[in-house]
């Protein structure tokens, strides 16, 4: 298990997501990511992001004008 | 329809039609193209209800109607920021795939075989182009064909009876592409032929009407959807495409950054001059996005009064600051003030303030509005 940073500030949604994406293609299952965030939505999109492919939102917050996630990354099998 | 019994409805389908698919045989996968609209969220879970894998993608363009890129603006703050893909794959319970096709839509805008639409819209173009990486993605992947939200006869130019077939052709997905609302209407598949999926469950709809994917929401149980009235893409938008010709039609070619085209999401345009143009933040959310721009353009603001920041996009020479500054103090608290001190900085951080009287707005000609 590794921690990782990814800034995505000054982007603008989807561009955090997609960088999130990214980003976690490349990590191992149980690697932590932790995303910053300029785009209030973020804190919307990253999260939903999360839940559809499985991956664990460990903590979502706004403070002043930055969004910070922290991601636990599951992997999960699609069928054969 | 509830939520219970939409789910009964779709586990007693499942277990009726796929038991067999699911245990005895290979479980086909299918990618569908997810804009965030009714009409792909109801070809998915159609296809979903055969037992096939369903996965969504969405291309990220740049011209996407974002309702982040809305949210820039202080007023829309109170508006859901929900990404309407993401939010249609979490009701559909599967995996989202958001790809960034920047660099490579630029080839399809700035040379589209099929011409523009109304506007600066490619989208028979754009289509193609669409289907054509998602044939990438099944090749990469290991799936099995690509799904559509298409209906015949829906749009003026990429979903009419003549034009649906270009975009199998042109794409190279030929008969692995299905459009389950409209099937029935159209050649059967490679899907349809094989038996990965079953014709008769698929949908003959046809035309502008909305009323029979209302009706097939409802069964689903769907009862919220995204319905955006001009399509999901800034490229429909009259306003937006001014902008962006504008902005070809004063470079020295037709080429364009990330940058440049959110830009044209933000504030009012005003071309005063044709080697430069100003760009004024409406409100403070917008004040703030353009603040991400200062080390690039010469801005102003006003130091005497409160206002907007604006930013300059062009080579000014000492006449067109004064202009540009007599503008923007135009648009601040000081507008009708006898003077108003403007800072204008250039993007290496020099700086000087300007003492202007502001422009009246009677001077402004309503053609240097972009």
């Amino acid at each position: 298990m590794s921690e990782h940073q990814l800034d995505a500030r000054r982007l603008l949604c989807p561009m955090p997501v997609i960088r999130v994406q990214e980003a976690i293609e490349k990590l191992d299952a149980g690697d932590i990511l932790q995303v910053s965030c300029t785009d209030p939505g973020a804190l919307q999109d990253v999260p939903a992001w999360c839940r559809v492919h499985g991956h664990r939102i460990l903590s979502a917050a706004q403070t002043g004008d930055e969004v910070h996630i922290r991601i636990e990354v599951i992997k999960q099998d699609t069928p054969a | 329809m509830g939520e219970k019994s939409a789910l009964i409805c779709y586990a007693a389908r499942l277990f009726s039609h796929s038991l067999f698919d699911i245990f005895m045989s290979t479980q086909r996968k299918a990618i569908s193209l997810i804009s965030g609209g009714l009409d792909s969220m109801l070809s998915t879970r159609v296809i979903m209800d055969q037992g096939v894998h369903v996965e969504g993608i969405n291309f990220f363009t740049g011209f996407c109607v974002e309702g982040h890129t809305h949210a820039i603006r202080k007023k829309d703050k109170q508006k859901p920021k929900r990404n309407n893909a993401l939010w249609v794959a979490e009701q559909l319970g599967i995996k989202l795939h958001i790809v960034d096709v920047i660099e490579e839509y630029k080839e399809v805008l700035l040379n589209p075989a099929h011409g523009y639409g109304q506007n600066m819209n490619p989208c028979l173009d754009c289509k193609g182009f669409m289907v054509r990486k998602a044939l990438e993605w099944i090749q990469q992947h290991d799936y099995d064909f690509i799904i559509t939200g298409e209906v015949v006869g829906q749009r003026p130019m990429s979903q009419r009876r003549d034009t649906m077939p270009v975009i199998q052709r042109e794409s190279g997905a030929g008969d692995l592409l299905l459009r389950p609302l409209s099937a029935l209407n159209l050649p059967p598949t490679k899907p349809e032929r094989e038996g990965w999926v079953r014709r008769e469950e698929l949908y003959d709809f046809s035309g502008r009407s909305r009323k029979p994917q209302m009706a097939l929401a409802a069964q689903f149980g769907f009862e919220d959807y995204s319905q955006p009235a001009g399509g999901c893409c800034f490229l429909t938008d009259k306003a937006y495409s001014d902008k962006l010709v504008d902005m070809w039609a004063h470079r020295s070619s037709r080429d364009y950054e990330l940058d440049d085209i959110m830009m044209l999401k933000v504030g009012r345009h005003l071309r005063p001059r044709p080697h430069f143009k100003l760009i004024v933040a409406r409100e403070e959310g917008e004040s703030r996005f353009l603040e991400g721009y200062r080390k690039q353009f010469t801005h102003l603001f006003s130091s005497s009064h409160s206002g907007p920041l604006v930013l300059i996009d062009g080579e000014v020479g000492e006449d067109d600051r004064l202009l540009a500054a007599r503008i923007a103090a135009r648009f601040g608290q000081g507008r009708d003030a006898d003077e108003v001190d403007m800072e204008i900085t250039d993007p290496d951080g020099q700086s000087e303030t300007l003492k202007v009287q502001p422009m009246p707005a009677s001077e402004i000609p309503q053609d240097w509005y972009v």
